[in-house]
């Protein structure tokens, strides 16, 4: 179903601001390395400001946790950052508005 | 934990008015639906570059050319953020671009009209932006906490989209008779069509009312629709451009635009793919998307000749400090 | 956490931060001594204003016709960016090129109604876009250039454009690092990629000649310490190709030599298109305001 040789993984984004304290997360992007994912965040993410310190991660090396542990498949020693895998089948009977 | 305490754990976060997380247990019926509602929102926030992109190397003052030049980019870069909002949800985005492009996956109809004058490109910050709007603030406050924060960032940006629009047609209205032609022209043609981006009628609407139980949805279509008017009505009256809707009058009983009946024949039609612009919309996003294929998998490859040896076992470990971390 | 925490130090620009420069009706060089330097004639700063942003003008164009059509939704962002920046340093400088000649035109004077012969760019900015490769191959060889020229220009007796080249020169150095990555990474990517930007840089090279070509105007303003000759650059273009070239496994083509005529604009048929495109919303409303 898909052709993954032109893919891009996910990368997470976590910016500090000039005035910030700590980097925040704000979102995702897809690029082919890590080197991309940075040029990417500045080009999406901030708009090119200047000052602002950005940290990018591939989501498959994030470790999370659920803040709220009420879940069947909790794993207590954390887990994936999205703990759905990928590919979810989206069904065709879901009527649109 | 069983399913019975899940739902109903589930049920008292919704009823709270808190958000649901990407880790949090969830009906499937609510993933299937924010994955629909999210994908749909993203694909037009990226289909709807097209329109008013064809005018950017065409816009007619340097000005005019950098404001739109940066619009269509705010677009983009929100489809981007509406992507990854579904992707929380375990969908891949290039699986979604193919659903998309296949026409599984639907777009917002309103841009399978086509943008016939440059005037179009202000009706369109104006009246189209303005209904995504009334549509979007309430989203601000979707119970699904990646699309909520996915929002509140695009509210920001689209509301300065509209006053640009505005601020366009502000300017033309005062112009040339031609231009002044041009913008109630461009009104004639997009505000029925903007009408139909609420949705059918509430009586008409079968989602509607689960929706609004898992706090997906806050306001019904025709509570959103009657909105926009009694808001875009005044709007029509300072700028001098006459609404096309002969049955548009205030009531003073209900204290709100009473107005006239939408063609759902039109909406349904379009909405199934007979629209002005569907197919070409459609064939643009297939082109760029295929046509890139080969650079895609060109940086693919040169990433994976050139991936570093500590991917694995070896990762630097984050910085637990965040104040010492390394900058860029 | 706040939601808003996340965005309020980045969204909390102003207008101008985020639009290039300005969407407002702010005068873009307000605060800089514009009077023409001693020693020079205006005509010629005029001309040189033009040309300069000629390049960035019709660049930005080329660029802008990508939108929608980049390989994928992050390039579109970069894309973007880059079109924006150029477009916003063709405006500073039509519009000096207007306060210098005494014409008083506008930025959109010089943009609109001037015809193809009244153009003053190199042809390497002009010739269409076949694919992704040769756009990069281009934007690269297109940066590399103007990075040099305007580094050099910084110091210039013309304050005005010396605050130009100032804020030119960190673009211009995101622009050209931007594209040697892309060249980089399609060089050294695939077979397919490999030809693509190969072919690409051998359609380019016939064009580079120019680029190092002083024009007469160019030689009195560099006499002057107001303009750069760009065949001082040459030097320095060739070092960065080269290094960019070699890490992506390409061959360096045959750039053409230097020396012949340079930024002879004409009724060629990609021009002519070029301004069709560019010109004709505004044409056809003679004096309207937008």
């Amino acid at each position: 179903m898909s052709d993954t040789s032109e893919d891009w993984p996910l990368y997470e984004v976590f910016l500090r601001g000039k005035r910030g304290l700590n980097h925040v997360h704000v979102g995702s992007l897809h690029a082919a390395d890590a080197h991309m994912a940075l040029h990417h965040a500045r080009d999406v993410y901030t708009r090119r400001n200047e000052g602002v310190s950005i940290w990018v991660v591939a989501s498959k090396d994030i470790t999370a946790s659920s803040p709220d542990e009420k879940d069947p498949f909790f794993a207590p020693s954390g887990d994936k950052v999205y703990r759905h895998p990928t590919f979810y089948a989206i069904p065709d009977n879901v009527p649109h508005m | 934990m069983t399913t019975v305490e899940l739902q109903e754990h589930f049920d008292r976060t919704i009823a709270h008015d808190r958000r649901i997380e990407p880790r949090d247990w969830m009906p499937d019926g609510y993933r299937k639906t924010m994955i629909r509602q999210i994908s749909q929102h993203a694909h037009s926030e990226i289909i709807g570059m097209q329109p008013e992109g064809y005018w950017i190397t065409r816009a007619p003052s340097l000005r005019r050319k950098a404001i739109l030049l940066a619009k269509v980019q705010d677009e983009a870069g929100h489809g981007m953020y509406l992507y990854c909002a579904a992707e929380t949800l375990g969908v891949d985005r290039a699986d979604l671009t193919r659903r998309l492009i296949s026409g599984d996956q639907k777009y917002s109809s309103i841009f399978n009209y086509p943008s016939l004058t440059f005037a179009d490109v202000g009706v369109i910050g104006w009246l189209v932006d303005g209904a995504a709007i009334c549509n979007q603030v309430p989203l601000c406050r979707s119970s699904f906490g990646p699309y909520a924060r996915a929002m509140i960032r695009i509210c920001k940006e689209e509301s300065f989209h509209q006053r640009q629009g505005y601020e366009l047609l502000m300017t033309m209205m005062r112009g040339t008779r031609a231009q002044r032609a041009m913008v109630q022209d461009a009104s004639n043609r997009w505000w029925w069509p903007s009408l139909m981006m609420f949705g059918p009628p509430d009586n008409d609407s079968p989602n509607t009312e689960q929706s609004m139980a898992w706090g997906i949805k806050r306001h019904t279509n025709d509570e959103l629709r009657q909105r926009f008017v009694d808001m875009t009505v005044p709007q029509a009256e300072a700028l001098g451009v006459t609404l096309p809707d002969p049955d548009l009058r205030w009531n003073e009983e209900r204290g709100h635009y009473d107005f006239g009946e939408v063609d759902w024949a039109e909406f349904k039609r379009v909405i199934r793919g007979d629209g002005p612009c569907n197919a070409e919309r459609i064939g643009n996003r297939r082109a760029a998307h295929e046509s890139g294929a080969w650079v895609r998998a060109a940086a693919a490859a040169h990433a994976a000749k050139h991936a570093s040896p500590a991917t694995s076992d070896d990762k630097a470990p984050m910085p637990q400090n965040a104040q010492g971390g390394p900058d860029e | 956490m706040d939601t808003y925490d996340a965005y309020q130090a980045i969204t909390d620009v102003t207008e101008d931060q985020r639009w290039a420069f300005g969407a407002g009706f702010d005068d873009p060089l307000s605060g800089i001594d514009t009077t023409i330097p001693d020693g020079i004639s205006a005509d010629d700063l005029a001309a040189y204003c033009e040309m300069l942003g000629d390049d960035a003008l019709l660049m930005s164009h080329r660029l802008q016709q990508w939108v929608g059509h980049a390989p994928e939704l992050e390039e579109e962002a970069a894309l973007a960016n880059i079109a924006l920046d150029l477009l916003g340093q063709a405006r500073f400088l039509l519009a000096r090129a207007g306060t210098v000649d005494g014409s008083g035109r506008t930025e959109d004077d010089y943009a609109f109604l001037r015809g193809p012969a009244q153009f003053r760019h190199v042809r390497l900015v002009e010739i269409v876009d076949s694919d992704f490769g040769f756009a990069m191959a281009r934007l690269l060889v297109f940066s590399t250039w103007r990075l040099a020229v305007l580094d050099r220009l910084r110091a210039s007796r013309d304050p005005v454009l010396a605050a130009i080249a100032d804020k030119g020169v960190k673009e211009m150095t995101y622009h050209r690092d931007y594209a040697a990555q892309w060249v980089i990474r399609l060089g050294d990517g695939t077979e397919f990629s490999h030809q693509r930007v190969q072919a690409g840089l051998d359609h380019v090279a016939p064009f580079v000649g120019e680029l190092f070509t002083d024009s007469d105007v160019e030689t009195r303003l560099a006499a002057a310490g107001v303009g750069v000759r760009p065949s001082e650059t040459h030097a320095e273009f060739d070092a960065a190709l080269d290094a960019v070239l070699s890490a992506a496994t390409l061959g360096c083509p045959a750039w053409s030599a230097s020396g012949g005529a340079t930024r002879t604009a004409g009724h060629r048929d990609t021009l002519t298109r070029l301004l069709a495109e560019l010109q004709s919303v505004a044409r056809a409303h003679p004096g309207a305001t937008w």
